[in-house]
C-alpha cells in the first residue's frame, strides 16, 4: 500500500489560538503529522475538536499561530494550487450550474475556457454527473451536490484533497452510496486525500490510516495503520468490529 | 396503479388545478370591478358632491379626448407620459448606477463602509421632498432637478439592500473561492456580488416604487409637461376629470413596470428556488 511512499504533506507543530479581550479560545494545541502521497488519511476526532480548524490551515483558509506546513518539502504560506478542499454542505454556489462549479479552480487560476471546459466534463464524468452539467444546484439532491464538490475539488488540478466532513450533512443511505464513490473515485484516479469525520465507521471504512486526535484543544492521540484491512472493506466483519472497538475505547466523545 | 385508473386521476388533478386557477382570475376581476362599481355609485349619486368626483366611464373618456387634444393644459396625454418616463427613469437609473455599486462596495469592503457610512447617516432622514428648494438653486427647474429628486428618493433603498445583501454573502462560498485561488476583487465579483443579487432585487423594486410615487412631487417644480402637471394643472382649472385621469394613468404605468420588473427579476435569478 502506499504507506511507504513519499511525504507528500506536512504539518510541524502547528498551533491555533483565537485571542480575544474576553478569553482565548485555544483551538489547535499541537499537531505534527506526516501525510504519504496518494494515501487516504482519514482524521477522526469528537465534533468541535477542532479538526476543521486543522484542515482549514492546511488549505491557507486559517494562518496558524505556530507551525509550519510543507508541501513536497518546501514551506507554503496561505492557499496552495496543489491543496484543493471539499467543504462541508451547501458549499456549491447557488447561482452557478454544476460545469461552472467544477471550473472554478482552473477559471481562477486563468486557464482557457475550452480546455477548462473539457476537464470540467471528465471530472462531471467521474462523478456520475454526466448530462448534468447545465443544472442548477437547486435541481441536484444533496448526494449529487457533493458529488459537484468532490468533481470541483479534482479538477482544481490539486493533488492533495482536503475533505471536511463531506458527507456529514447527507442522510444515512447516501452516505453509505457516497462513501463508496469516494472510494470508487480515488481508486480511478489517485491524489492524496485527507479527509476529515467524526464518525468511526467511515474513519475505518475509508482510511489506510486514522489520526485520532483527542477533544479541543486538538493533539494527536494515536494513529492507526489500517492497511491489514483488505478493500472493499466489509464493515460487519470480526477485523472491522475489533478495529471500531478499540477506536471507540480510545476516542473522546467530547463530554466534559 | 393502472393505467386507466392512474389517467383518469391525473384528469381529475389537472382538472381541479384549472378550476382553481380560474377561480383565482375571477375573484381578480371581481375586486377591480367591485372597485369600479363602488366608484361608479359614489360619483353617479351624487354621495361625493359632482364637482369633486366623476366616474370611471368619464376618465376613459378624458384619456381618449386626451389622446389627441391639448387642451386645458397644452400637450397629448403621450407627450406627458413620456415627459414623466424620462424623468422618472432617468431618476431611476442613477440611483442604481450609484446606489448598487456603493452598497455592495460598502458591504464587502470594511474600509469604504468606514469612510462613507457616517456621511450616509446623516444624509438618509433628510426626506428628499426636502430636498427641493436646495436642488433648485443649484440646478435650477430642468429635466436634472427633477432627476435628482427622484433620483434621492430611489436611491436609499438601493443602497441599503445591497449593503445587506452582500452583507449576507454566506462565509462558505467566500472559502471555497478562496481555496480556488480567486483573488479578493474576483471573490466580490464572483461570489459577493452573485449571493447578494435577490437582496439587490428587492431593493430595486422598492426603489421603483419610490421613483414612480415622487415623480408628482417632483413635477411641482414648475414643470410644463408629465403625468404630475397634468393632475396639477387639472387642480387649476378646476378639471376634476383630468386630476383623475392623470391619477389613473401613473397607476396603470406603476402595474405595467411591476410586470416588467418581475419578468427581469425572474430571468436574473432563475438559479433561485421558485417561491
Amino acid at each position: 500500500m502506499p504507506l511507504d511512499g513519499k511525504i507528500k504533506l506536512k504539518a510541524e507543530h502547528l498551533c491555533k489560538i483565537y485571542f480575544s479581550s474576553k478569553g482565548d479560545m485555544d483551538a489547535v494545541e499541537d499537531i505534527s503529522l506526516e501525510v504519504k502521497e496518494n494515501e487516504f488519511l482519514v482524521i477522526l476526532g469528537p465534533g468541535q475538536c477542532g479538526k476543521s480548524v486543522f484542515l482549514n490551515m492546511l488549505c491557507g483558509l486559517e494562518e496558524p499561530t505556530n507551525g509550519k506546513i510543507y508541501r513536497d518539502g518546501t514551506e507554503i504560506h496561505g492557499t496552495d494550487e496543489k491543496i484543493s478542499m471539499v467543504f462541508q454542505r451547501m458549499a456549491i454556489m447557488p447561482w452557478k450550474n454544476s460545469m461552472q462549479n467544477v471550473e472554478m479552480g482552473p477559471k481562477y487560476h486563468g486557464v482557457n475556457k475550452n480546455v477548462r471546459r473539457q476537464s470540467g466534463m471528465r471530472f462531471l464524468e467521474m462523478v456520475g454527473l454526466k448530462g448534468f452539467e447545465g443544472s442548477y444546484p437547486r435541481q441536484l439532491s444533496g448526494g449529487m451536490k457533493q458529488r459537484v464538490g468532490i468533481a470541483r475539488a479534482y479538477n482544481a488540478d490539486a493533488e492533495i484533497l482536503l475533505m471536511d466532513e463531506p458527507f456529514g450533512a447527507l442522510d444515512a443511505q447516501t452516505r453509505y452510496q457516497m462513501q463508496d464513490e469516494i472510494l470508487r473515485i480515488w481508486e480511478k484516479d489517485r491524489r492524496t486525500i485527507l479527509f476529515v469525520t467524526n464518525n468511526i465507521e467511515e474513519a475505518i471504512y475509508l482510511g489506510d490510516r486514522i489520526v485520532l486526535l483527542s477533544k479541543r484543544p486538538a493533539v494527536v492521540k494515536e494513529i492507526y495503520d489500517l492497511s491489514h484491512l483488505p478493500r472493499p472493506r466489509d464493515n460487519v466483519s470480526r477485523s472491522f468490529m475489533e478495529m471500531r472497538k478499540e477506536i471507540t475505547d480510545a476516542m473522546d466523545l467530547g463530554l466534559e | 396503479m393502472e393505467q386507466m385508473i392512474r389517467e383518469s386521476k391525473k384528469r381529475e388533478a389537472l382538472g381541479r388545478m384549472k378550476k382553481e386557477s380560474i377561480r383565482n382570475l375571477c375573484l381578480g376581476i371581481v375586486g377591480i370591478a367591485g372597485l369600479l362599481l363602488l366608484w361608479d355609485m359614489v360619483a353617479r349619486f351624487g354621495i361625493i358632491p359632482k364637482n369633486l368626483i366623476v366616474s370611471p366611464w368619464e376618465v376613459v373618456k378624458t384619456l381618449a379626448i386626451k389622446m389627441s387634444d391639448t387642451k386645458p393644459e397644452g400637450s397629448l396625454l403621450l407627450a406627458h407620459i413620456t415627459s414623466s418616463l424620462i424623468v422618472a427613469l432617468s431618476g431611476y437609473a442613477l440611483a442604481l448606477l450609484i446606489g448598487i455599486p456603493l452598497g455592495l462596495l460598502m458591504g464587502w469592503y470594511k474600509a469604504i463602509d468606514r469612510l462613507i457610512g457616517p456621511v450616509f447617516e446623516v444624509l438618509r432622514p433628510v426626506p428628499p421632498i426636502a430636498w427641493i428648494p436646495f436642488t433648485i438653486i443649484f440646478l435650477g427647474i430642468g429635466l436634472e432637478a427633477k432627476a435628482v429628486i427622484i433620483f434621492l428618493s430611489a436611491f436609499i433603498p438601493c443602497l441599503i439592500n445591497s449593503y445587506s445583501g452582500i452583507k449576507l454573502t454566506n462565509q462558505v462560498y467566500v472559502n471555497v473561492a478562496a481555496t480556488c485561488g480567486a483573488s479578493r476583487w474576483e471573490t466580490f465579483c464572483r461570489v459577493g456580488i452573485p449571493s447578494a443579487m435577490p437582496m439587490v432585487f428587492a431593493g430595486m423594486r422598492i426603489s421603483l416604487g419610490n421613483a414612480w410615487s415622487t415623480l408628482v412631487a417632483a413635477e411641482m417644480l414648475a414643470a410644463n409637461k408629465g403625468l404630475g402637471y397634468m393632475i396639477l394643472m387639472g387642480r387649476t382649472y378646476g378639471r376634476v376629470d383630468l386630476i383623475m385621469s392623470g391619477m389613473v394613468m401613473i397607476g396603470i404605468l406603476g402595474i405595467i413596470f411591476n410586470a416588467v420588473f418581475d419578468r427581469v427579476e425572474r430571468f436574473v435569478l432563475r438559479w433561485r428556488v421558485t417561491r
